[in-house]
This record gives C-alpha cells, structure tokens and sequence, in this order.
C-alpha cells in the first residue's frame, strides 16, 4: 500500500472509530459530571454501564425494539443511581468505597442474569449512514453513526446550557460549591445530591447499552474495557464542563480508536502504548493545575477528591 | 449508675474498648446476615433453595483439606491488596493503586527471572531477585502517588486510578511487544518459568507460600502502625495533617514510607500470582484483587490483623462458586454477586457507629 493511501485509511478508521468509542465515554462524563456538580463522586458508574448493557441486550433480544432497551438501560442506571445515592447520604459512609462495592454489585447482576444472553442474536441500534454522498466505501462506513451519539451531544449542549440559564442548574452548582449557602437558600442539599447521582447513574446505563446494542454490538462478559472507571478521569478533563466531556470523551475515544485503525494497515504491535495515551495525559493536566488557581475555579467546592 | 464508673480508671478504659470490639463486631455480623438474609429471599424467588446455598458456599470454602486449601490460595493475593489499601489509609490517603501495581509488579518479576533461568540460576537465588524487583517497582508506582500528593497536591485516588491503567497498558504493551513468547498464541504471554523454577507449595499442603507472606506481613505492619514511634506518628498524620506538620512530624517522609510499603505489599501479590500460579505475565493478571483488597480493607477498618480472617472469608465465598455452578445450576457470577451485596451492606452499616444505644458511652463510665 502507498503511504499516503495507508495514512488515509488510518484517518478515516480512526474518524469512524474516535466516534464509535467515544459514545460510552460521552454517556458516562455526562453522568458523572451531573453527580460532581452536585458535591458528591460515583466511582462505581462501571457497574451502571455494565448493567445497562445487560439489560439492553436483553429487552432488545426479547421485544425486538432496540430502543425499548435503551430505555431499559436508563431506567437500571437510574436504580443504581439511586443506591449509591442513598448510601452516600447516610452519615459516615465513605463515597470512594461505596462506588467501588455498587461497581462490584451491578457487575455482578449483569453476569448474573446476562448468562443466556450471551449466545442470541438481538436486533441491535442501527446508525444513521451519513456517508451516502461519498463513493469512498471506507468513508461511507465511517459515518455511520449510532443516533445514540447524537443523543449525548444534545444532552451535553443542554445540560451546559441548563447549568447556567436555568433555576435547576443554579441549585446544583450551589450545592456542589457550598453546602452552607445551598441550606441557607432553603434547598435540602441531600436530596439534590440523590437526584444528580440518580441522573448520572442512568446517563452511564444509556452508555452501556451503546455498548451492547451498537459497538461492540453483542453481550459478554468482557465488554467494557473499564470506560465506566475511566469517567471521574474524562472529567477533571473536562473540568466540569459538559461542552469540554465532548471533546475529552472524542480524544479518549480515538485513543482506543488507534489500535483498531492502524491494524487495519497492518500495524498490529506497539498500539496500547496510545492507549495510555489519555491517561498519561489526564495525569499531567492534574500535575499542572493542581496549585492553580483555574482548577479550583472550575472544581466543585463540596467535591472529596478536591478538598 | 453504670457499674464500671467505680472501677480504677484502667479498668474502665477496658470496658471502653471492649464495648467498641463489640459494636464493631454486633454491626458486621448484623450486616452480614442481613445481606444473607436478602440473598436467601433473592434466591426463593429463583425457585433455588437458600439452605442449600449456604451448605455448599460452608462446604466449597471449609467444607474440606481442599476446599480450604482453595480457600486460602484465594485469600494471598486480598490479604496484600487490602494490606496496600490499608496502610496509606492510616495516614489519611484513599489509594486504589494496587491493581496497577500488582500487575506491573507481577510482570516486572516474571521478566526479571528469565536472564536468571537462562544463566541457570537456582530458584533461591533467582525467586528472591524476582520478589524484590516485583517489591520495588510496586513500591516505586504508589510513591509516585504519594510524592505527587505531597509535593504537588495532586489528589491520590484519581492518580492512583490513572496509574492502574498505565500499568496494565504498559504489560499489554511489553506482552504482545518484544517479551512474547511466540508459542503464546490466543493470549499473548510471556516466556513460561518452568515448573521446577516456581514458588512450591507449603510442605504438607497445595497453598502457596504467599499465604505464609501475607500473614506475616499483616502482623508486622500491625506492630509497626500501632506499636511504634512510626505507627504514632503516621496516625496523628492521618489524624490531623496540619496539626502533624505543626508537631514537626516529617510527613513527607512517612507519606513516602506508607506509600512504599503499600505498594511493595501489592507487587509481591504480583509477583506471588506469577511465581506460584501462573508462571509468566499475561492478562490473567488483571483480576480484580485490587478492589476486593481496597473492600476487604474496608471492612477490616484498616486494622491489618483484622484484613487475615475477613480475606479468607471472601476467599472462601469465591472457592465456592465452582460448586455452586455445578450442584445448583447458577450462573459462577453467583459469588460475586453476594460479595457486591455484603460489601454494600458493610459499608453502609458505617452509618449505625455510635448511634446502638446498646453501644453507647454512658454517663459516668
């Protein structure tokens, strides 16, 4: 293959690809920034990813309607959601260890009842193919893209817009920042904290069933790759920011996105080095504005791993 | 009047802290049974029989020489990991590191003894180099942590995070990279030790020694955290940092030692997996034992003696899950299951401390 024909293909795998990967990634650094503008972190959102994958598989296999499954999804995230929400709001209980044990938990009921599913056939999300108007076969394939992606991208420009327009964004960052001032307004700070983690933990479930239904697009046990854990990293990316979650779930995803494309040139060794990639990075963006003034701007006040 | 309010105040410093022991322990039973107590209702609803359930999980884990043998293999590798939680936890730092460390650990021993092997090293020679270069590069991943928190500010547990999944890239990437073996085909390893170059079993038994390691270090750090000058001063810094440094404590140095020892408790679990089970580095490294170990530890209240019998519990749990698979039709995700509910439960049990007015301080004592 000539060279500059090997680099388009690569680029246009890796387009396709950062897009397909970072769907999961979008879902769950939108969750987890709802429940971290609350005040409160949700280490476990793995366990919801993993579950609303199962559970979308499932509902997609025995009705036929995919998008019933999404569904699905949303509404096992949103339960998880709601445990770990309720657990953290006891006194005493440690949030870090708690996400961990629900991770463990959700996982656990995913395989569980995920046992037959694993060999069926369900009918699966199809994506919108964009590519029609390029005689390019390989372009074409990489603009089919999952509606699911275009659902994060709506929910991530309305959730920056409510954020800052709107009276329920105003009480969710107040509460993030200042438990004080969020009672002294008359809002109950537990039960806002419940409802972010709640909303977080189904935006993780409609992540999973992404996973399930789309790319990879079946279920087994060794579906997730971790991007559920990955979401407290994607966002101290963002920095809180639901417009940046876009952006850092794209980079992540075309990290993951590399390997894949540059196997299809034939490169099949050295590529899980870009896999770390992003965490490398993630890391010295944390080095460099741990001290500064920016990162204590942009994070949450109430947040533990800030404080 | 409370009987022990006449007693020499020792005496009533006694009471004291047997009344905590056995809140303690009143809490964990309560939260253990009541996880039971939901998993047997969960399992009615299955048309499955919760007695016989928990004859197997008692027969599985202690039920024989076998079973408990199996049980105590399973328990090495979650007393280190909780052991690598447990002492930054002393000092204040939630570190969920110690996957990443024991997989880099792990793999970092596995190539270390190659050259040995080849040169024709004895095994006690060459098992020592591996279990000291699988300690200090463990140690080497969580002092970056812990400097990184010190030095720079930067929060542990996210870094900690990062870290894990650096390490396990960074296998992947030697793995399939210039240390495969060749022969490794579906899941690309490195070269094999060879039986005769690997941990033995204790004599008399099946278990592998790092049983054996993870006791004795449980008990030394036990003694060293709560029996030394060390151990006082890492508690006030865990207490209260900024009261510590005010004190002239030098925290630096005791964050670099916890984080050290940390870390070198979960890379000899590495090198333990690689030398006593599965004789090369591969993925099968990347197990989980990290988290159980953050969990265990947890439970254990960072205590390192409590860490030996509640690891050997979820030990037993997981030896189990083959039998159950096999008398009761469940699915093996059947035991972890379980252990999500009974971490849960513990974990939200934190909530009663101080609040059974059974346990309570009362006036006068």
């Amino acid at each position: 293959m000539m060279p500059e024909a090997a680099l388009q293909t690569v680029l246009i795998a890796m387009l396709g690809g950062a897009i397909r990967v970072s769907t999961p990634y979008l879902f769950v650094a939108l969750g987890e920034t709802i429940t971290e503008k609350s005040g409160r972190i949700n280490l476990g959102l793995e366990g919801n990813l993993v579950l609303g994958a199962m559970v979308a598989y499932a509902l997609s296999f025995h009705t036929g309607l995919p998008w019933l499954g999404v569904a699905g999804a949303f509404a096992a995230g949103l339960v998880l959601g709601l445990l770990h929400g309720t657990i953290c709001s006891l006194p005493k209980v440690n949030d870090i260890a708690v996400g961990i044990a629900l991770m463990s938990f959700g996982i656990g009921i995913a395989f569980f009842f995920g046992k037959p599913y694993i060999q069926p056939q369900a009918p699966r999300l199809e994506g919108l193919a964009l590519g029609e108007w390029s005689s390019n076969p390989a372009l074409r394939q990489a603009l089919q893209i999952n509606p699911l992606f275009f659902l994060g991208l709506v929910i991530a420009v309305a959730l920056w817009w409510a954020l800052a327009n709107t009276r329920p964004g105003l009480i969710l960052r107040m509460t993030g920042d200042s438990e004080p001032s969020a009672r002294a307004m008359g809002v109950n700070p537990v039960r806002v904290r419940i409802l972010a983690t709640v909303l977080g933990g189904g935006l993780a479930g409609i992540g999973g069933s992404f996973l399930s239904l789309s790319y990879p697009g079946s279920w087994n046990e060794g579906l997730s790759s971790g991007q559920g854990l990955m979401a407290v990293a994607l966002v101290i990316f963002a920095r809180w920011n639901p417009l940046r979650c876009v952006w850092a779930a794209l980079l992540f995803g075309a990290a993951g996105a590399l390997g894949p494309a540059l196997q299809s040139v034939g490169i099949s060794q050295g590529y899980y080095f870009f896999n770390a990639a992003p965490y490398i990075l993630t890391l010295f963006i944390m080095v460099a504005s741990a001290r500064s003034g920016v990162a204590a701007h942009a994070a949450p006040g109430e947040l533990s791993i800030v404080k | 009047m409370d009987a022990t309010a006449n007693l020499p105040p020792q005496t009533r410093g006694l009471t004291v802290t047997a009344r905590r022991a056995a809140e303690t322990l009143a809490i964990s039973l309560g939260s253990v049974a009541l996880s039971a107590l939901l998993f047997s209702v969960f399992l009615l609803l299955l048309g499955k029989s919760p007695v016989q359930f928990f004859q197997l999980v008692w027969t599985g884990g202690f039920g024989s020489a076998f079973s408990i043998q199996n049980t105590l293999q399973r328990s090495a590798p979650i007393i280190l990991t909780a052991l690598a939680f447990a002492i930054p936890a002393i000092i204040g730092l939630t570190m969920i590191g110690a996957e990443g460390a024991l997989v880099l650990g792990g793999f970092v021993a596995a190539i270390t003894a190659l050259p040995l092997i080849a040169a024709g090293a004895p095994p006690l020679v060459l098992l020592p180099l591996a279990a000291a270069a699988a300690m200090v590069t463990g140690a080497a991943l969580i002092m970056l942590v812990g400097w990184l928190r010190h030095a720079r500010s930067v929060n542990e547990t996210i870094s900690s995070l990062l870290l894990t999944y650096i390490a396990i890239a960074t296998m992947n990437f030697f793995v399939e990279g210039i240390f495969r073996d060749p022969a490794s085909a579906n899941k690309p390893s490195t070269m094999p030790w060879g039986k005769e170059n690997m941990v033995g079993a204790i004599p008399g038994t099946d278990v592998h020694w790092g049983l054996v390691a993870g006791a004795v270090l449980a008990v030394a750090l036990w003694l060293l955290m709560s029996r030394t000058t060390f151990g006082f001063a890492a508690r006030v810094t865990g207490g209260n940092p900024r009261a510590a440094r005010a004190q002239g404590l030098p925290v630096g140095s005791i964050i670099l030692t916890c984080t050290a020892l940390s870390g070198a408790c979960a890379g000899l679990a590495g090198f333990f997996e690689v030398a006593a089970i599965h004789g090369q580095a591969n993925a099968s490294l990347v197990a989980g034992y990290g988290f159980t170990g953050i969990l265990v530890s947890f439970l254990a209240r960072q205590n390192p003696l409590a860490i030996v019998p509640i690891a050997i519990v979820f030990g037993a749990i997981e030896a189990s899950g083959g039998l159950i698979q096999r008398r009761m039709g469940l699915p093996d995700a059947t035991s972890a299951l379980l252990q999500g509910l009974i971490f849960v439960m513990l974990l939200a049990s934190d909530a009663l401390y101080g609040r059974l007015p059974l346990f309570r301080e009362r006036e006068g004592a």
